[in-house]
């Protein structure tokens, strides 16, 4: 296999799956140009005019969407770790003998490594999107035929759009829709908030396959997805397990040490200015990210500041800030709790969003960037603040990127992060896998200490005066090596053997998954 | 008498972290075999085992298999847990085996310095220890006592030993509760020599329990070359306790604190905790006044509930205003709040700031008496005043350059 150093000095292959690829060049150099992608041309008259297009079942409507061997199919993971769809899917194209497909996740929960079974007789050829818990393992042993992609949210949009990926057959899981395939998520009894990363299959995937266990008569609305889009619509009795989809509610951390990087990160925010009158920042439902807001609000209250708008993974604390006003908005990427849903059916200022309107690197500019603060997560930063949020630290692929490439370009990009975990250090000499440029990286918050990008003078100004403990980040890095018992080794990989690729959000190819060696 | 043939020690399981479970079988003239399975091996295999070799040759084993399950437990509980297998295998072994003492924990302690806060650890349970200093308490207490079972009385002393060598508490003041006596008389000699700063005496019922254990750590002291001083803080947890209050308090002239346990002191008098405290007053009011006889620092018990903030800083009030300066924590988020409760109010800080500025300003001009207005001011209210200053500097309330 061909590797050539790209502009973050990491080796990449020239060409995966027999596709050629483009090292990356460097952030917003990229731009291709022209017009690639675009849906089939349809006629309605191929349609029933009655606007039923129920076939009686998955199978009948994959034969109508003329499946063949070699094609891609996209999910979305809108119904978390509660999916069954996506395992019934590939029960079915089992059944129907057919071989080498490409899976097109929004991305992987464990609840799919059902489909390990599917990937070791070749009905998967490979998985492009994200390989988490079993299937992270899985491909990252070299057991998976072909090479795993993966994707941003906002950079899946941009491989639809671009050429790069052509979905062949969408399957959408539809918590309700209507016999004309308009659908909804916000509703019926597997909710789970919206349908925003089935957004880009909808539009410009050549056959759209709706799948229900709520299906009411026309119209369904309001429609998340639009039944124009839409070929076939299928009745199955049950979309998953609704508790595993989104939670009764959300719980804060109990974790004191999360906690207090919860409450630095809130003393930062206001300590560095951020934290005033019409901002805007982003949270999430994992341990800090959400914990943090909790005391971002008490601080809001304290100091009568009101933000512009709030951008989730929305769960009950952001509908309360919504609800007592300490947001005019909520923009929601993906709904966490029952209330989160609860508020998107019934509150306007609750707005759904989609990766097209927050990340997609071929938009006329997306939300991510207008964002004052956002707060992400990270299995590892490097002393050049480089982060990786897909492997850890012995090798194995065990997360997606999610949104969190693409939120990297807010006015300040937190990583709240534990500086070990047990035993295992999160600040490297150099990232195993490179998911985030340092450059787009600008403080990293540990319950050790604070660190700033020194190339972020403005922030090193604003909090002169205060208290928080800030550190650079080798300080605490030499901290966290002498608790630990030194500097850790690294993981034995073949470098012969790539076993999957980390696209930048502009689909060139920022670095490598190597085979573990055992 | 038949020989032990298979020792362990540590925990495992799916819940386990930053521990480990060793066990150590002897076989006749096998050699040494060792098999570690470790969740952090490919960061730190190599290193565990240069370890575990180290100490196989310390503590001279030549035929056993050992084995390690390693749920990311750091090296001073990997040694912990080995040095305690090799023990309880082989009873008659008394050397240690002791990590460098971490640089960072020399620091001493002084005996009037701030305990607003202490911090309760459970003597067997490392995964707790390293980051309990950055919760910012006045003082971590490494418990041998109630928190750990009898059969893991020995497994706890040696982690606690090696806590006090290798853990950074981060300028915390370093304490540790020893076992009721005479058992925790056996406890000493795994802390004095590794800096301990103050030595909790549970249950504590007269002058003689703190005069025993003050001769035994004198002996230790002596004997391990000790120069840094070693405070004592009785915990009066029974009625008797509480009628000796004062001889307790004034027992030793190393003793810092005098501290009021309630779960055992209302089991004592045959009644229980109730949310008004009546039935504790007497105790509570006559530790206050025994240790303010002694001259010494009263500190409260802890607050259970550690859901409850509100109630928590009700009963921080409460406590201040019987006279208490300190509460135990059982939680690090308690942490935060029983500091700032006990810190001195903005009023008492105004009044204080007057007070000392008038005494600097006497001091300057030469004169004896210091005056504010038409009012002569003592000098245990100037001494007062300057603790308030300390301590509302200490939580941040005021900056160095107030006098500005």
């Amino acid at each position: 296999m061909k590797l050539e150093k790209n502009s973050a000095g990491r080796f990449v292959p020239t060409t995966v799956n027999g596709e050629k690829q483009i090292p990356f060049k460097g952030i917003g150099k990229h731009k291709p140009s022209g017009r690639i992608a675009a849906p089939p041309i349809r006629s309605c008259a191929d349609y029933p005019s009655d606007g039923n297009k129920i076939v009686k079942n998955l199978k009948e409507a994959l034969k109508k969407a003329g499946l063949k061997n070699g094609m891609t199919i996209s999910t979305h993971h809108h119904l978390r770790n509660g999916d069954v769809v996506t395992n019934l899917l590939f029960d079915t194209i089992k059944s129907m003998g057919i071989k080498n497909i490409r899976w097109f996740p929004s991305a992987s929960f464990p609840c799919h490594q059902h489909l390990i079974k599917y990937l070791e007789d070749g009905t998967i050829h490979h998985i492009e999107g994200s390989m988490n818990g079993p299937l992270g393992k899985f491909t990252t042993e070299g057991k998976m035929k072909g090479i795993g992609v993966l994707r941003s949210h906002g950079g899946r949009y941009q491989s639809i759009q671009d050429g790069e990926v052509h979905v062949d057959i969408a399957v959408i899981a539809a918590p309700t829709a209507d016999p004309f395939g308009n659908a909804t998520g916000d509703r019926g009894p597997s909710a789970c908030g919206l349908l925003g990363f089935a957004l880009a299959d909808s539009e410009y995937a050549d056959n759209v396959i709706v799948v229900t266990d709520n299906l009411v008569p026309f119209p369904c609305y309001p429609w998340q997805i639009q039944g124009n889009n839409v070929d076939t619509v299928v009745q199955v009795d049950s979309l998953g397990d609704p508790s595993k989809i989104v939670s009764g509610t959300t719980e804060i951390t109990k974790s004191p040490d999360r906690l207090l990087i919860a409450e630095y990160v809130a003393q930062f925010m206001e300590d560095a200015g951020i934290m005033k009158n019409g901002f805007s920042f982003q949270a999430g439902a994992g341990g800090t990210n959400l914990a943090f807001a909790v005391y971002l609000k008490e601080r809001m209250k304290e100091k009568g500041i009101k933000a512009r708008f709030i951008r989730g993974g929305s769960t009950k604390y952001l509908v309360e800030m919504l609800e007592e006003g300490l947001t005019d908005y909520i923009l929601d990427g993906q709904t966490f709790d029952l209330e989160g849903v609860r508020s998107m059916r019934e509150n306007a200022n609750h707005v759904n969003t989609s990766p097209f309107t927050s990340y997609n690197y071929h938009g006329k500019g997306n939300f991510a960037s207008i964002i004052d603060a956002v707060v992400l997560g990270a299995t590892e930063v490097d002393v050049n603040f480089n982060a990786n949020v897909v492997s850890h630290s012995d090798g194995y692929l065990l997360h997606g990127i999610g949104g969190w490439q693409n939120c990297l370009f807010s006015k300040c990009t937190i990583l709240a992060i534990p500086s070990f975990r047990d035993r295992i250090p999160v600040i490297m000499d150099e990232v195993t896998t490179l998911c985030g440029p340092g450059e787009l990286i600008d403080v990293i918050i540990t319950e050790r200490g604070i660190a700033i990008n020194p190339k972020r003078k403005d922030l090193l100004k604003a909090v002169k005066n205060s208290k928080l403990p800030y550190k650079t980040i080798t300080e605490i890095q030499k901290e966290v090596y002498d608790i630990c018992g030194g500097v850790p080794e690294k993981p034995k990989t073949d470098k012969n053997k790539v076993v999957a690729v980390i696209k930048w959000v502009d689909g060139t190819v920022l670095d490598s998954v190597y085979k573990i060696k055992k | 008498m038949k020989q032990i043939q298979l020792a362990s020690s540590g925990k495992k399981g799916e819940k386990i972290s930053s521990d480990c479970f060793i066990e150590i079988c002897k076989n006749d003239s096998k050699g040494i075999k060792i098999n570690i399975e470790s969740k952090v091996e490919v960061m730190y295999g190599n290193s565990i085992r240069k370890l575990v070799k180290d100490m196989i040759k310390f503590f001279e084993l030549n035929n056993a298999d050992i084995y390690i399950n390693d749920f990311g437990a750091l090296p001073f509980t990997l040694c912990a847990r080995f040095e305690n297998a090799v023990k309880r295998l082989f009873p008659d072994i008394t050397k240690e085996y002791l990590l460098p003492l971490n640089t960072n924990n020399k620091y001493k302690s002084s005996k009037d310095k701030l305990r607003r806060s202490r911090l309760y650890l459970p003597g067997n349970e490392p995964k707790f220890y390293t980051n309990a200093g950055l919760h910012n308490p006045d003082a971590i207490i490494l418990d041998l006592e109630d928190s750990v079972s009898p059969p893991e009385k020995d497994a706890a002393q040696l982690m606690v030993r090696n806590a006090l060598r290798s853990v950074d508490f981060y300028k915390s003041e370093r304490m540790v509760r020893i076992n009721q006596l005479p058992r925790g008389i056996e406890d000493l000699k795994f802390i004095v020599p590794h800096n301990v700063h103050v030595i909790l005496i549970p249950k504590c019922e007269s002058a003689v329990h703190v005069k025993n254990v003050e001769r035994e750590v004198e002996v230790l002291k002596e004997l391990y070359n000790i120069k840094n001083d070693i405070y004592y803080m009785p915990i009066i947890e029974s009625a008797r306790g509480v009628i000796n209050a004062f001889e307790i308090a004034a027992a030793s002239d190393y003793n810092c604190a005098l501290a009021v346990g309630l779960e055992d002191y209302t089991a004592d008098i045959g009644t229980q905790r109730t949310n008004e405290g009546k039935e504790s007053f007497y105790a509570r009011s006559m530790v206050v006044n025994a240790a303010k006889a002694a001259g010494i620092q009263a500190i409260d018990t802890v607050f259970s509930d550690i859901s409850d903030m509100a109630g928590l800083k009700a009963s921080v009030i409460e406590a201040k205003n019987l006279g208490f300066e300190g509460k135990g924590c059982i939680h690090p988020r308690q942490i935060k709040v029983i500091n700032e409760t006990f810190a001195p109010t903005n009023d008492e800080i105004d009044k204080a700031k007057n007070i000392v500025l008038a005494f600097e300003d006497a001091q300057s001009k030469g004169m004896g008496v210091v005056a504010l207005g038409s009012k002569m001011i003592d000098a245990p209210v100037v001494k007062r005043a300057q603790k308030v200053i300390e301590s509302a500097l200490l939580n941040n309330i005021i900056s160095k350059n107030w006098r500005e």
